[in-house]
C-alpha cells in the first residue's frame, strides 16, 4: 500500500482541487445542453426526413439521441488537450520539482491527469443525467431523453468499459503532454487535437452512422475506444463478442500508449533543459 | 569519502537563433540555426557532510546548471558526480528522496492549495511516516513561524512567508543535504534574516549539509564557510570567504570631513578616490600603511572634524573578482 500511496495522493489531491471549481462545471454543463440539443435536432431531421435509410441504420434515433446525450455527459473524457498543469509548469519551470519527487515520473503525471479527468467529469456527468435522462421525460419530451441501458449486462459491461475509455484517454493525455514537454508549447498540439477528438471519438457524428468501407477501420482506431465503444456496450449495439472486442481493443490502445508513453518521456526528460534561474 | 563528490562537470545546452525582425522569423521556419551555449567547463569539487558552501557567480555563470545537475533534474554532458554514493542524475528516484531543494524563483507549493494540503501532499508523495512527519512539519513550523498561514492558500502568501513555506516544503523528509538557489531573492531585509537565521540553525545543529547560490553577499557572508566563485562554467576560487576577501581585495576606505575646504594631499601608499567640497576618500593598502599612521598624518596637518574608516562592500569585492577573471556576464 506503501508503494501507492503517493500516486493516490496525488488524484485524490487534483481531483478534490478541480471539484472546486463549480462555476466552471456549470458553464460547461449549459455549453453542452445546448450542442446537444442542436445534435439531437440534427440527427432527429436526419431520421425523419428519409425514413427509409433510417430503417436501414445500424442505430435508431432514440439510440442516437442517447448517444448524443452520453458524449455531452463525458466531454471531460475526451483527449482533447494536455494537461494544463503540465503546461503551466513547462512554461514556469515548476517541473523541475516533479523531477525531484521519489515517485514515477510517468505514474504521477498519469495519475494526475486522470484525477483531472474525472473531477471534471463527476459534475458533468451528474447534471446531464438530471437534465436529459430525468427532466426531459418529466415535461412530457422521453422520445428525446437519454435512456437508461438496454439491459443489466449492458449497464454492467458500459461500466466496465467506461472505466477503461478514462485509462486510455488519460494514456492519450499522457502523450500529448509528452509533446508539450517535448515543444514546449501547448498551444499547437492541443489545436491540432481538437478537429481530430472531434470526428474519431465519435463525438460529432456516431461512428455507426459513417459509410460502410469506413466503418471497421474507425472502430479499430483508438479514440473510438475513448467514446464510441462504451456507448455502443451502452444501448446494445454492441453485445457478446462484438462487445468484448470493443473492450480488447481499448486494453490494446491503452497498453500501447502506456509502453509508448513511458519510453518517450524517458527520453525527452533525458534531453530536458531547464533554462534560466 | 566525501558526501558530495563533483569531477570535470560539462553541460553545453544548443540555443535557437533567428534574426531580428519578420524576416529573420519566416527565415527561422525554414533553416534554423543552433548556437551551442558552455554553461559548464570544468567544474570539480567535494564537499563533507554537514559543510555550508556558497556559490557566488555572475548571471549565466553556471551555478544553477550545478545544482539541477547535483539534484538529478539534469544530466550533465560529461563528469561524474556521486551524492552518497549514488549517481543523481542515473539514481534519480533514489537520489531525490535524500535531498531537500528550494527554488528561489519557482515555487514547488499548490498555487491553490492551503499551505498545509500542500505539506501533507509532499508527505505521501515522500512516503514520510505519518508519526514522524507530524513531528518534523510542527518542528518546522514552530521554527519558520508557519502556525498562522498554515490554512492560507499559497497565493495569498507575501514572498517571504511564501520562501519560509517553501523551505518547510523542501525538508517535510528530513533530508540529509538541502539545495537552495537564491532562497533570498526578492526578499525584504527581515525576511532575509529569518531565512539565514534558519539555515544556519539547520545546518549547525542538524548536521545538514547546505549548499546554496546566491547574488546576495551577505547571504554569503553571514551564512558559508566556504565560498566557490564560478563564472563561464568553471571554478575559479573555492576557499573560506575571508580568504577570498583578504586576497581579493584587502584595501580600505578612509573618509575625512575637514573643517575647511579639503586640502590637496600627497600621503604614500593612499589615494584620493573622491573629493566634495570638504570630504575627501582615501583608499589604502593596509600592507602598505596603517590607518593610525594616516590619520595620524592628516590631523598633524589640518583641522579634521570627523573621520572613519570603512572596509568596502562586499559586492565590490567581488565585483572586483569577477573583472579580474573577465568573469562578468558576457
Amino acid at each position: 500500500m506503501d508503494a501507492l500511496r503517493p500516486y493516490i495522493a496525488a488524484f485524490n489531491s487534483r481531483f478534490l482541487l478541480m471539484m472546486q471549481y463549480r462555476a466552471a462545471a456549470l458553464a460547461g454543463f449549459f455549453t453542452q445542453c445546448w450542442f446537444g440539443a442542436v445534435h439531437v435536432m440534427v440527427l432527429a431531421a436526419f431520421y425523419l426526413g428519409a425514413p427509409e435509410a433510417a430503417a436501414a441504420s445500424p442505430i435508431t434515433l432514440s439510440q442516437a439521441v442517447t448517444y448524443t446525450w452520453l458524449a455531452q455527459g463525458l466531454l471531460a473524457v475526451m483527449p482533447w488537450n494536455g494537461d494544463p498543469e503540465v503546461a503551466a509548469g513547462v512554461r514556469t519551470g515548476s517541473i523541475s520539482y516533479d523531477r525531484l519527487r521519489p515517485v514515477d515520473a510517468y505514474a504521477l503525471w498519469y495519475v494526475r491527469a486522470a484525477g483531472w479527468m474525472t473531477a471534471r467529469l463527476v459534475p458533468r456527468v451528474a447534471l446531464m443525467i438530471l437534465a436529459a435522462g430525468i427532466a426531459l421525460p418529466l415535461i412530457g419530451q422521453g422520445q428525446w431523453a437519454w435512456q437508461p441501458p438496454s439491459s443489466l449486462s449492458a449497464a454492467l459491461l458500459f461500466a466496465l468499459s467506461e472505466t477503461l475509455a478514462i485509462a486510455l484517454a488519460c494514456a492519450i493525455v499522457m502523450l500529448i503532454n509528452i509533446i508539450v514537454v517535448a515543444t514546449l508549447n501547448a498551444r499547437g498540439i492541443n489545436i491540432l487535437m481538437q478537429p481530430i477528438v472531434i470526428i474519431f471519438t465519435g463525438n460529432l457524428l456516431p461512428l455507426a452512422l459513417y459509410p460502410d468501407v469506413v466503418r471497421v477501420a474507425l472502430f479499430l482506431q483508438p479514440f473510438a475506444g475513448t467514446l464510441d465503444i462504451p456507448n455502443r456496450i451502452y444501448f446494445g449495439n454492441l453485445t457478446g463478442q462484438m462487445a468484448w472486442a470493443g473492450i480488447g481493443l481499448q486494453i490494446f490502445w491503452t497498453v500501447l500508449f502506456i509502453v509508448l508513453g513511458r519510453f518517450w518521456l524517458g527520453r525527452v526528460m533525458s534531453r530536458l533543459e531547464v533554462q534560466g534561474g | 569519502m566525501p558526501q558530495i563528490l563533483v569531477q570535470d562537470l560539462a553541460k553545453t545546452y544548443r540555443v535557437a537563433e533567428r534574426d531580428p525582425g519578420m524576416l529573420g522569423a519566416v527565415r527561422g521556419l525554414v533553416r534554423r540555426r543552433w548556437r551551442t551555449v558552455e554553461a559548464l567547463k570544468d567544474v570539480s569539487f567535494s564537499l563533507e557532510r554537514g559543510e555550508l558552501l556558497g556559490f557566488i557567480g555572475p548571471n549565466g555563470a553556471g551555478k544553477s546548471t550545478t545544482i539541477k545537475i547535483l539534484s538529478g533534474i539534469l544530466r550533465p554532458d560529461g563528469g561524474r558526480v556521486e551524492i552518497e554514493g549514488l549517481v543523481p542524475y542515473a539514481d534519480r528516484i533514489k537520489h531525490v528522496a535524500r535531498i531537500g531543494v528550494v527554488f528561489g524563483q519557482r515555487t514547488q507549493l499548490w498555487w491553490d492549495l492551503p499551505v498545509i494540503d500542500g505539506f501533507d501532499l509532499l508527505r505521501d508523495i515522500y512516503r514520510v511516516d505519518p508519526q514522524r512527519y507530524k513531528a518534523t512539519r510542527d518542528e518546522l513550523v514552530a521554527m519558520l513561524r508557519l502556525e498562522k498561514l498554515l490554512d492560507q492558500p499559497v497565493r495569498q502568501l507575501s514572498l517571504g512567508q511564501r520562501m519560509r513555506a517553501e523551505i518547510a516544503a523542501a525538508l517535510l523528509h528530513e533530508p540529509s543535504i538541502l539545495f537552495l538557489d537564491e532562497p533570498t531573492i526578492g526578499l525584504d531585509a527581515p525576511s532575509k534574516l529569518a531565512v539565514r537565521e534558519f539555515v544556519k540553525k539547520l545546518n549547525q545543529e542538524r548536521g545538514v549539509t547546505v549548499l546554496l547560490t546566491t547574488h546576495d553577499m551577505h547571504d554569503i557572508e553571514a551564512l558559508a564557510q566556504r565560498v566557490i566563485v564560478i563564472g563561464h562554467g568553471q571554478v575559479l576560487a573555492d576557499s573560506p570567504f575571508e580568504t577570498l576577501r583578504a586576497n581579493v581585495l584587502a584595501e580600505r576606505r578612509l573618509f575625512v570631513d575637514f573643517a575647511g575646504d579639503a586640502p590637496a594631499l600627497d600621503l604614500p601608499g593612499a589615494e584620493v578616490r573622491n573629493r566634495d567640497g570638504r570630504s575627501l576618500e582615501l583608499a589604502f593598502d593596509p600592507r602598505v600603511t596603517s590607518a593610525p599612521a594616516l590619520i595620524a598624518a592628516i590631523t598633524a596637518r589640518h583641522a579634521v572634524e570627523d573621520i572613519h574608516v570603512e572596509q568596502p562592500a562586499i559586492e565590490e569585492v567581488i565585483a572586483k573578482f569577477y573583472d579580474l577573471h573577465g568573469a562578468n556576464e558576457a
